[in-house]
């Protein structure tokens, strides 16, 4: 570590400290790519905490399968510099924009279509370095596969907004990029596609994305060229021609099936083989079942409670115009919440990282 | 396992209970609770002396067998509102401790939660109560082409309650991850006696992801009373590949190649030359006896993706200078050449009065060197060890021979494990790999964690179990203990004035 970065670091810490003492709450940005996750917009009013300038690869060594990145570091550069290797971020984290960086990513714990087949990003979060809610910098897990030495506090990360501390480094699993890959589409309203994904999935088939829309299933093969045609074979259907395009835009919501409407767009994240929801607005089924996304302007509890009969949630994506809908996030049990918000307190006592980004209380 | 003596029985822990406080809180327990399953005679504690680690005895005042969630609800509530700290079992397999009761506490067993609850064949997913043995939920969905994935070596015995508090591993981590990555939510139980549910059916939930935190904490934030796993289906075809090599560094870089080829084993295991004579010794599995260290590398997928593979990697070997190839024609033959890894902790029991195995885990890169260092300090500690290492994930398993009826011999050990430990951490490795913490590694923590990080630890802790009653005194040490333990925290793989002996 060069005495720059050093001393950014150092700086990140100790304006932590010094809000932490002020008891003055701070706004963690990086790349502002994705203000409408969480439960509320980042707050542009507090005190700006820029981790844009702690960036750059710290170690990449291929035949370890890891990589470690300041936060700061674009996602994009992380992904060319995986891509020389032959390698990759196996949870195809979306990026919303150009500016996306790993701390946001990791923060937000976003993934994309293959995460049902390969993991989540909280799957590959090996180890990270975080500065809490008193300005100390601490360090969890490492850059080994395993690792149970103390708490498993750098997954804990994923997801968590930032509310649970800044995130400066983190390590990575990272996985060989699949050799081939074919796309089969298939003519199915939603139902078939909901019992194919999952009844495919008890098959040893090299699926790797499952995704439906406007009455077409997309099914992604990945792996060997053998067991990828092999597996075609058996499943019939026709190959979609630039694959790789038609995912990155299911990734980053570029489908025109995401602009559509004025509704506001929910996202419903369920069991994958859960039927179809008896809602109005349309419908796109990822993950082969187990993320649905619903462009509809029926009320926020007749949604939650349509998913919580199923034992999932609902969270808003993108508001209509007018008035956003609050709360945002699916609302926790209280028992949970409480501990949750103890949790919270024992990392930033003071409540001062990105409150109100988890839930509207902390 | 480890058969070390009781050498650790006095002295660790808190003085005896006072019979008064015994008979208080079984009179407060059974009020409650049916009689019978609250033990108190001493045989009938016995049983629960010790875990896997068995060098570390201790009876427990009390022992409490619930059924039920309710039972274990009244049992944490009562505990809590006497202020009796408690120790939740499974099947007591454990290598580093962490079930070893307390004196002054509750001894808290789930086996009597031994059920498959569920299948639920359409989502890929097994319900099971916490005492339900590992393998027995792979046989259960068995005839569904399906299996639960994390396999520790213990399968056949240890439960998954046990392995959600340990986080545990095994041979296929590297492709199919630990127990982390394959559970998608738990019910646990507060040291108040509250019933959460942590995690979903779907595939995230809102708010924190305390399931990732739950996972691996080694029953110090909640007792699990319910634990929903992902099945995943069975590979269509797995072939294993036995390499064996003249040389140990040879045979690391091997494993580092492999995996730069873009190759994901299902398993890839080493042995050095000593765990090789003796396993060879005992099963007859065909090991090259006259090889420095051999690997095993096992390729599961479709048959395509096997026969891919297994080319690749032999292709990948050769250029590594391995001296001998064999790969398994079949399923008889892959059994064969697991059969000497899967018998390398009895083989040592053969050899050796006593063995201890140590666990950690260390950048792939440095296989070769660290197994170097371990045989340096074989020679400075005066003892014999055998190296078993998952060396697709850096995950090893040294085994110290020592005999406990030698007078020092066990202190001598647990130096030499302790110094192992510390190398570990040199080369940017972890103290466990998946064996937990428990009572065994605490002192090592102090030297893998800054005060600042176990301080972290204990605000965590005391979010979930402000009364520290949950499993206290294991896996994080006190500020007050490292400063006795006199840890030197390593910091990027540097110790403290490198230029002093550390033994």
């Amino acid at each position: 570590m060069t005495e720059t970065t050093d001393s950014t670091l150092a700086g990140l810490a100790a304006q932590v400290a010094d809000a932490c003492e002020a008891g003055r709450a701070l706004t963690i940005a990086g790349g502002g790519s994705k203000p409408f996750l969480g439960e509320a917009p980042p707050d542009t009013n507090a005190e700006k905490l820029d981790i844009t300038a702690y960036r750059g690869v710290v170690s990449y060594d291929p035949g370890e399968l890891v990589m470690t990145a300041r936060a700061g570091t674009l996602l994009a550069e992380i992904e060319a510099a995986l891509d020389t290797e032959g390698q990759r971020l196996a949870f195809e984290p979306p990026h919303y924009g150009e500016t996306a960086t790993l701390g946001g990513t990791i923060a937000t714990g976003i993934s994309g279509p293959g995460r049902p087949y390969t993991g989540a990003a909280r799957d590959f979060v090996l180890g990270t370095k975080i500065i809490n809610g008193r300005g100390e910098v601490l360090r969890f897990g490492g850059e080994v596969m395993k690792n149970v030495a103390g708490y498993d506090l750098s997954r804990l990360m994923a997801g968590a907004h930032g509310t649970l501390g800044v995130l400066a480094e983190i390590s990575l699993k990272v996985l060989p990029a699949p050799r081939f890959s074919r796309t089969r589409v298939f003519e199915f309203d939603a139902a078939t596609a909901i019992e194919r994904f999952n009844a495919w999935g008890l098959r040893p088939w090299p699926i790797t994305a499952a995704y439906w829309e406007d009455g077409r299933a997309y099914l992604r093969l990945s792996g060997a060229e053998s067991s990828v045609s092999a597996a075609m074979e058996t499943l019939g259907g026709e190959t979609l021609a630039d694959d790789a395009l038609f995912w990155a835009d299911v990734r980053e919501h570029r489908r025109d099936f995401f602009t559509r409407g004025d509704a506001p767009l929910w996202r419903l994240s369920v069991a994958p083989a859960t039927p179809t929801l008896d809602l109005h607005g349309e419908t796109a089924l990822d993950w082969g079942g187990a993320q649905r996304w619903l462009v509809s302007d029926e009320s926020p509890e007749s949604i939650r409670a349509a998913v919580a009969a199923h034992g999932g949630h609902a969270s808003v994506y993108r508001d209509a115009a007018g008035e956003p809908i609050r709360p945002r996030q699916h609302p926790m049990p209280a028992a949970l919440r409480q501990l949750s918000q103890r949790l919270k307190h024992s990392m930033d006592p003071a409540g001062i990282l990105n409150p109100g980004r988890i839930d509207p209380e902390f | 396992m480890s058969e070390l003596p009781a050498a650790h029985a006095a002295g660790a822990g808190a003085p005896a209970p006072e019979n008064d406080a015994k008979a208080r809180m079984r009179a407060a327990l059974t009020a409650e609770l049916p009689e019978e399953i609250v033990l108190h005679a001493e045989e009938d504690l016995r049983p629960f002396e010790c875990d896997g680690l068995s060098a570390y005895r201790r009876l427990p005042m009390l022992a409490v067998l619930p059924s039920t969630i309710e039972q274990v609800q009244a049992v944490l509530r009562i505990c809590h509102a006497h202020d009796t700290p408690v120790v939740a079992r499974g099947a007591g397999t454990g290598l580093s401790g962490g079930a070893l009761p307390l004196e002054s506490g509750v001894l808290l067993s789930l086996a009597k939660f031994n059920r498959i609850l569920d299948i639920d064949t359409a989502n890929r997913r097994a319900t099971v109560q916490p005492g339900v043995r590992n393998l027995a939920i792979s046989q259960a969905v068995d005839h569904l082409g399906l299996y639960y994935a994390p396999d520790p070596s213990s399968q056949i015995a240890c439960s998954i309650g046990g392995n959600v508090a340990e986080n545990s591993g095994g041979v296929h981590c590297l492709k199919y991850g630990l127990t982390t990555n394959n559970i998608v939510q738990i019910e646990i139980v507060t040291i108040e006696g509250e019933r959460l549910t942590i995690g979903s059916p779907a595939l995230d939930s809102p708010g924190y992801d305390l399931l990732a935190l739950m996972t691996g904490s080694e029953g110090l934030l909640g007792v699990i009373v319910e634990v929903v796993v992902k099945l995943l289906p069975k590979p269509e075809l797995a072939q294993c590949a036995l390499i064996a090599f003249d040389d140990v560094r040879k045979a690391g870089n091997a494993v580092a190649e492999i995996i730069k080829a873009g190759i994901v084993p299902a398993g890839l295991e080493m042995l050095d030359h000593p765990a090789i004579l003796a396993t060879e010794e005992f099963v007859h599995a065909g090991y090259p006896t006259d090889a420095a260290a051999i690997l095993l590398c096992e390729i599961d997928g479709t048959e395509g993706e096997v026969a891919d593979d297994m080319a690749r990697v032999r292709e990948v070997v050769e250029a590594s200078g391995a001296t001998d190839i064999r790969i398994s024609r079949d399923d008889v033959e892959r059994a064969l050449f697991w059969a000497g890894r899967k018998a390398a902790f009895p083989a040592m029991g053969r050899i050796s009065p006593d063995y201890y195995c140590m666990d950690g885990t260390i950048p792939r890169r440095a296989l070769a060197d660290v197994l170097i260092g371990i045989g340096e300090l074989s020679e400075q500690y005066g003892q014999r060890v055998a190296n078993v290492f998952h060396a697709g994930d850096g995950n090893l398993h040294p085994l110290i021979l020592y005999d406990a009826n030698q007078p020092g011999e066990l202190e001598n050990t647990e130096a030499f494990g302790g110094a192992i430990c510390r190398l570990c951490l040199e080369y940017g490795g972890t103290i466990t790999g998946e064996h937990g913490v428990g009572v065994e590694k605490i002192d090592q923590m102090c030297v893998q964690f800054p005060s600042a990080e176990l301080t972290q630890f204990h605000a965590v802790k005391a979010a979930f179990d402000a009364k520290t009653l949950l499993n206290p005194d294991k896996a994080v040490p006190t500020l007050h203990r490292c400063a006795e333990f006199g840890a030197m925290h390593v910091h990027h793989g540097q110790l403290p004035h490198p230029e002093l002996e550390r033994l």
